[in-house]
């Protein structure tokens, strides 16, 4: 509640101050304002959504989106997508553990070999993205496609099913557990790693592109590479490693999967590099680049989770789930928007 | 950085790795069984195109693969195993099939009317058709030989008949493909013998998305002491939800997988409702392999029902080891 009356004792002040003026045209702000807007709406009509213990549950559902939301977020501000980041968390699951499993290998081998691989895919993006000159939509594109089926072929060829083998037998298992899948409890509130992970993200991903010559880089490429590269900014280096920085991030998604869940499906993930995207774009990321904000990626997210398991909490008809989701984003998107417009006429 | 020192990095790292490579003790791919190979026909050679609904990735359609494949095998059969989730390409997948001529075609109608026009042209050109898994009320009106399958609605009137001489309070039906009727007709037949049912949709190609979804119900609702999915890989999700939301509902589900089974003996799932998609291959594959050589059909011009049967505590052991195989 405190959130409210700060937000309206600046309100009053905006005229006043230039520098707060300054603070709504931020990026950023709009999806805040939006995100207080949905938790309220959800805090006056659903019940389990005012418990403290539930804070848990919904962290949980925006922290598996949030942390592939910051690189998205990255990668857009330099400029590019990335639709092979839904998918390329499933490879990064399935490919730790069928390495171990099919060897008989300890998990940590799998682990380690998941994130080369995840790293590599991202490479492979921006280096075919730079090589050819194509658009990033149509090469991810390829690559979506491609570990699409990969996922599945490969699965079947080591397996003989379509998800992989359970490996919480094999060693290892519960010492990866502990890093990628486990739990802690903060007084009522039982926080899986993974929100911590988001948090961790969030704020190293911010700091790197508010704070360091990186972020300017990041700025720079998307807003003009070519410019940037006539000003020294190393462009090819910047993008490469906005998409390694996705594989990376792609590879934690994906222990996280193969942890808490032990086995992987193969054909998990297809669809969820949009709502990544979605995530960003109400964090404030402008679709053409140049301009977006890392924390209002994760806000994003918070609000996609808010909203998933906000529905669910008020009880509302299932039926209708997707049109209920896809309104409030439409309006967490328009309160952006209008926030934003609002900011930039002081 | 001297030669030397590099070099000697270089074996301080490898070493590094073959101690970590050291072979898990446990578990892995040495450990699971080879199945037995059956005897096998010798019947010419013949093709049969086996066209499914199941989208990629489902672990229900390996098992009814793999009986289709073992079928093939025995009674020398050239399997070519298609599927598309989409209703018009599934259809389209039969008229290339009868294009190219084959022997036979196995096919689930899971989407009766899109599949209606080229299945009826395929009879009409002499392909024996056989209809497994979907469909059961519409086989018939398409000149179909046989049906071996479930009937969703029996199943899920079964599921709600356990349910209610379990005593169980209120029932929350978890349905992860929006749109699919069988997976519906299951929730509207449970209701039918156990009223006290919520139905809640998630996305199952999410698998977080559906584990916090159903904490998330779980925690809104105290009064539901039941979880009832309708997939294997849901049913081991709600297992984490049902912890996390920190509450006291049994988990039940139909269709089983390896895991599950494991699930099971455990006593994480109550039980499980099973269709035999193995079963169903089999047969599919097989029934066409008699009427071709044989002029048989099955069923006598009624659907051949592979469940629903229960898999729970007291039969959990004898299943186990067929599932180990893959086959359960």
């Amino acid at each position: 509640m405190t959130t409210i009356t700060e937000l309206a004792a600046r309100d009053d002040r905006v005229a006043s101050r230039p520098f707060l003026a300054r603070l709504l045209s931020r990026p950023e702000v709009g999806s805040l304002v939006a995100a207080v807007v949905i938790f309220l709406l959800f805090m006056a009509v659903a019940e389990p959504f005012r418990n403290v213990a539930n804070i848990g549950t919904i962290l949980y559902g925006a922290s598996t989106i949030g942390i592939m939301a910051v690189p998205v977020a990255l990668l857009m501000i330099g400029g590019e997508f990335d639709l092979s980041a839904g998918v390329a968390v499933t490879t990064a699951g399935l490919s730790g553990s069928l390495l171990a499993w099919n060897f008989g290998l300890n998990v940590w081998v799998g682990v380690l070999f998941s994130l080369v691989l995840a790293v590599a895919i991202g490479a492979f993006n921006g280096w075919l993205l730079l090589r050819t000159g194509l658009p990033s939509f149509l090469v991810t594109l390829g690559t979506f496609f491609i570990l699409q089926g990969v996922n599945l072929g490969v699965t079947r060829l080591a397996t003989g099913n379509v998800a992989s083998a359970g490996i919480n037998d094999m060693s290892g298992f519960s010492s990866a557990q502990a890093v990628f899948g486990s739990e802690v409890s903060i007084g009522p509130v039982n926080l899986k790693i993974t929100v911590l992970y988001w948090i961790l993200l969030t704020v190293v991903g911010a700091y790197v592109l508010l704070r360091t010559r990186i972020g300017n880089w990041i700025f720079a490429v998307g807003g003009d590479a070519a410019a940037a590269r006539a000003v020294g900014v190393p462009v090819r280096a910047t993008k490469v490693g906005l998409f390694m920085a996705a594989g990376f991030c792609a590879w934690l998604s994906g222990m996280h999967l193969l942890f808490q869940f032990n086995t992987v499906q193969s054909g998990e993930g297809v669809g969820k590099e949009f709502i990544f995207i979605i995530a960003a774009v109400i964090g404030g990321c402008l679709l053409t680049g140049g301009y977006g904000s890392v924390v209002g990626a994760s806000i994003g997210a918070l609000i996609f989770g808010m909203t998933q398991l906000g529905i669910n909490y008020a009880g509302w008809n299932p039926d209708w789930f997707r049109t209920f989701l896809g309104v409030m984003l439409l309006l967490a998107t328009i309160v952006n928007l209008y926030v934003k417009r609002r900011a930039d006429l002081r | 950085m001297t030669h030397r020192f590099r070099m000697s990095l270089l074996a301080a790292g490898s070493a590094a790795v073959l101690a970590l490579a050291a072979c898990s003790s446990s578990g892995g791919k040495q450990t699971e069984d080879e199945p037995a190979n059956a005897g096998a026909a010798t019947t010419p050679r013949m093709t049969i195109a086996f066209i499914t609904h199941s989208g990629p990735g489902d672990t229900f359609w390996d098992l009814v693969r793999k009986g289709a494949e073992d079928a093939a095998k025995k009674d020398n059969v050239d399997l070519q195993y298609q599927a598309d989730p989409d209703g018009p390409g599934q259809a389209n997948l039969v008229q290339s099939a009868v294009d190219k001529k084959v022997d036979g075609i196995a096919v689930t109608l899971a989407k009766p009317d899109a599949m209606k026009a080229n299945v009826t042209k395929a009879v009409q050109a002499g392909v024996p058709v056989v209809a497994l898994n979907g469909g059961i009320d519409a086989w018939q009106s398409m000149g179909v030989l046989n049906y071996f399958g479930q009937d969703e609605r029996i199943a899920g009137r079964a599921a709600g008949q356990k349910l209610t001489t379990e005593g169980a309070k209120k029932a929350l039906c978890v349905i992860h493909e929006q749109g699919n009727v069988g997976l519906d007709a299951r929730c509207d037949g449970a209701k039918e013998t156990f009223p006290n049912i919520e139905k809640i949709y998630v996305t199952g190609t999410d698998m977080p998305g559906v584990q916090a979804a159903i904490t998330s119900k779980l925690q809104q609702d105290k009064a539901i002491d039941r979880v009832l999915t309708l997939g294997a890989p849901f049913a081991m999700a709600s297992v984490q939800s049902v912890k996390d939301a920190a509450s006291q509902a049994k988990i039940s589900t139909f269709d089983t997988n390896k895991e599950l089974v494991g699930a099971i003996k455990s006593g994480q799932v109550t039980w499980a409702v099973d269709q035999q998609p193995y079963l169903q291959g089999y047969l599919a594959v097989d029934s066409l392999w008699l009427y071709k050589t044989n002029g048989n059909t099955i069923g006598g011009g009624q659907a051949t029902l592979t469940g629903p049967a229960f898999i729970d505590s007291g039969n959990v052991s004898a299943v186990e080891q067929y599932a180990n195989n893959g086959k359960r």
